[in-house]
């Protein structure tokens, strides 16, 4: 048996499994910046969202256009596979529903990519029927670098790792392509709500 | 040389508690007994994992601050309020208490006389605790090898090891030691304020001509602004090691 | 770019000694993207659900650390070679 530390106890215990709180998770106050590489900085001027792949017509939003899209407050529960979850998140957003409304697609994954590089990949269904937004504010303020400003995808259902920073590009495709996490041992799907954090979970 | 070249496992040793110095108010040194322990090169560092009752483990760096001293090793930790193993170090931790570690760690931050100088040493807070390993082995030396050692703190009360880098500064001859508040400076300081920028490099650091042994230790933020610095100003980038240790230490 | 979110090499000393049981923080590696030999130390490291080596060159990946089920995976991809010291 391993030496135990007189007197050391773990700072965040789990929280106790809840409707709430997927298992394996501790609630958190803070908001972690975990990132594979360094923050990107793009000017509002030069970012773009763009919508491509298998789709009839590929689409492309600046800054002023996308912020003019529609958007919804929400507040959400966020899980990171590192093991914190945080409740009850406040964005602001525009719903993948209403980007895509009107694309003619036989897609049924997509791969979102990141300015910097990164990716991640997930079933077109689960970017669709209210479960997933581009979110460009957090808390009432511009969201930040460091937690994916301008904007990110924001898909609370899955771990956190899914809901792609800086996102770029928002790419249809018939067939699936693991992206950056998935590619390194982690699920391809991720819910947390079956623990589903590594490749064979 | 001794330390990194052995190929040998990395195991666990269960080290005793054998001395604490309050260095300041946030900071604590603490001297461990290590069974086995094969020495270390100054700039090498030792991993400590802690291990509750229900089994959770953490575990966490800390750079040695002394040069190798038989089976003693001795790491200087500063409490962050919202950490997880330094509280437990700097707070719980009495003399006599074991604790989990292994080492030495470390091929690329290291210095020891033979690799000559001139030496540049900055570090920033905490980040001073491989540098004074490396000023400690010069000094214990004898070396002669010149050294310039730039210190940014936050405030006076800051101050690592004070009474030691005056002694330090006063008695060796070649080795110069400069101090920087960055935010409130001692009463009646008349020396520098301000941060480590390229200016204050400029007139501290030795010239690229004199091709420095540069070692920089702290948080990312410091070390990544220092460390560019430099190598804006001329000094061959190989030659500029750094040691970053993130926002938190934890 | 700015961030401060990354650690040197240095502070993987441990997991690459577990993994190549020996030190190798002074190893070099050369980045199969640029072909740039740095020690293995000098790589900066982003640290979230692995741990992410990047060429300070070029800062594409070089190696990427993951600890799944306790078990400690290199992915080395992004080098060329890594070489020990003597």
């Amino acid at each position: 048996m391993s030496f135990i530390s007189r007197g050391f106890q773990r700072r965040q215990a789990p929280t106790a499994a809840s409707d709430r709180v997927p298992p394996g998770q501790y609630v958190t106050r803070d908001f972690p910046v975990l990132s594979a590489g360094a923050t990107p900085r793009i000017g509002l001027d030069e970012w773009r969202l763009e919508l491509v792949g298998e789709v009839d017509q590929p689409r492309r939003w600046s800054w002023q256009e996308f912020t003019a899209l529609p958007a919804e407050d929400v507040t959400v529960d966020i899980h990171c596979v590192t093991k914190w979850s945080k409740l009850d998140t406040p964005w602001k957003g525009v719903s993948l529903d209403t980007l895509l409304d009107g694309v003619e697609t036989s897609a049924g994954f997509v791969v979102a990519h990141s300015y910097g590089g990164y990716t991640t990949n997930l079933p077109l269904d689960d970017l669709t029927g209210g479960k997933a937004w581009v979110a460009y504010r957090y808390d009432g303020e511009p969201l930040a670098p460091e937690h994916g400003g301008p904007a990110r995808l924001l898909v609370p259902h899955l771990y956190f790792w899914k809901s792609a920073k800086w996102l770029r590009a928002v790419e249809l495709r018939t067939d699936d392509a693991p992206g950056f996490w998935e590619g390194y041992g982690y699920h391809n799907y991720g819910d947390p709500w079956q623990e589903q954090r590594y490749s064979g979970d | 040389m001794a330390g990194t070249a052995v190929l040998r496992r990395l195991t666990w040793a269960i080290a005793e508690v054998e001395d604490r110095t309050d260095e300041t108010p946030r900071v604590r040194s603490l001297t461990f007994e290590v069974p086995g322990w094969p020495g270390h090169l100054p700039g090498q560092h030792l991993d400590v994992r802690l291990t509750a009752e229900d089994g959770y483990q953490a575990q966490r760096s800390y750079s040695i601050a002394t040069p190798a001293d038989g089976s003693r090793v001795t790491i200087t930790v500063e409490r962050l309020d919202d950490g997880e193993v330094s509280p437990y170090l700097t707070d719980v931790l009495v003399i006599g208490d074991r604790v989990e570690l292994r080492g030495p760690i470390g091929g690329y931050f290291v210095w020891e006389p033979g690799r000559g100088g001139p030496l540049l040493l900055i570090a920033g807070g905490s980040g001073i605790a491989p540098l004074m390993a490396m000023l400690r082995a010069r000094v214990r030396a004898g070396s002669d090898v010149p050294v310039r050692m730039l210190l940014s703190w936050r405030s006076g009360e800051d101050v690592i090891y004070a009474d030691e880098l005056n002694a330090i500064a006063g008695d060796a001859t070649g080795v110069e030691i400069t101090h920087t508040f960055t935010r409130s400076a001692p009463d009646g300081w008349m020396g520098r304020t301000g941060r480590l920028d390229r200016e204050a490099l400029a007139s501290l650091a030795w010239t690229p001509s004199e091709r420095p042994l540069a070692y920089v230790c702290g948080p990312t933020g410091l070390v990544e602004a220092v460390a560019s610095a430099l190598v804006e100003l001329g000094h061959d980038p190989a030659r500029v090691l750094t040691e970053r240790f993130g926002p938190t230490g934890g | 770019m700015t961030d401060a979110t990354h650690v040197d090499g240095n502070a993987l000393g441990g997991l690459l000694m577990e993994v190549f049981g020996r030190e190798m923080t002074d190893a070099h590696g050369c980045c199969a993207s640029c072909g740039t030999v740095n020690p293995l130390g000098a790589m900066r490291v982003y640290r979230s659900a692995g741990d992410v080596m990047r060429c300070p060159t070029c800062d594409n990946v070089t190696i990427v650390m993951v600890v799944i089920r306790e078990r400690t995976r290199l992915h080395v991809a992004g080098v060329r070679w890594i070489e020990p010291v003597a």
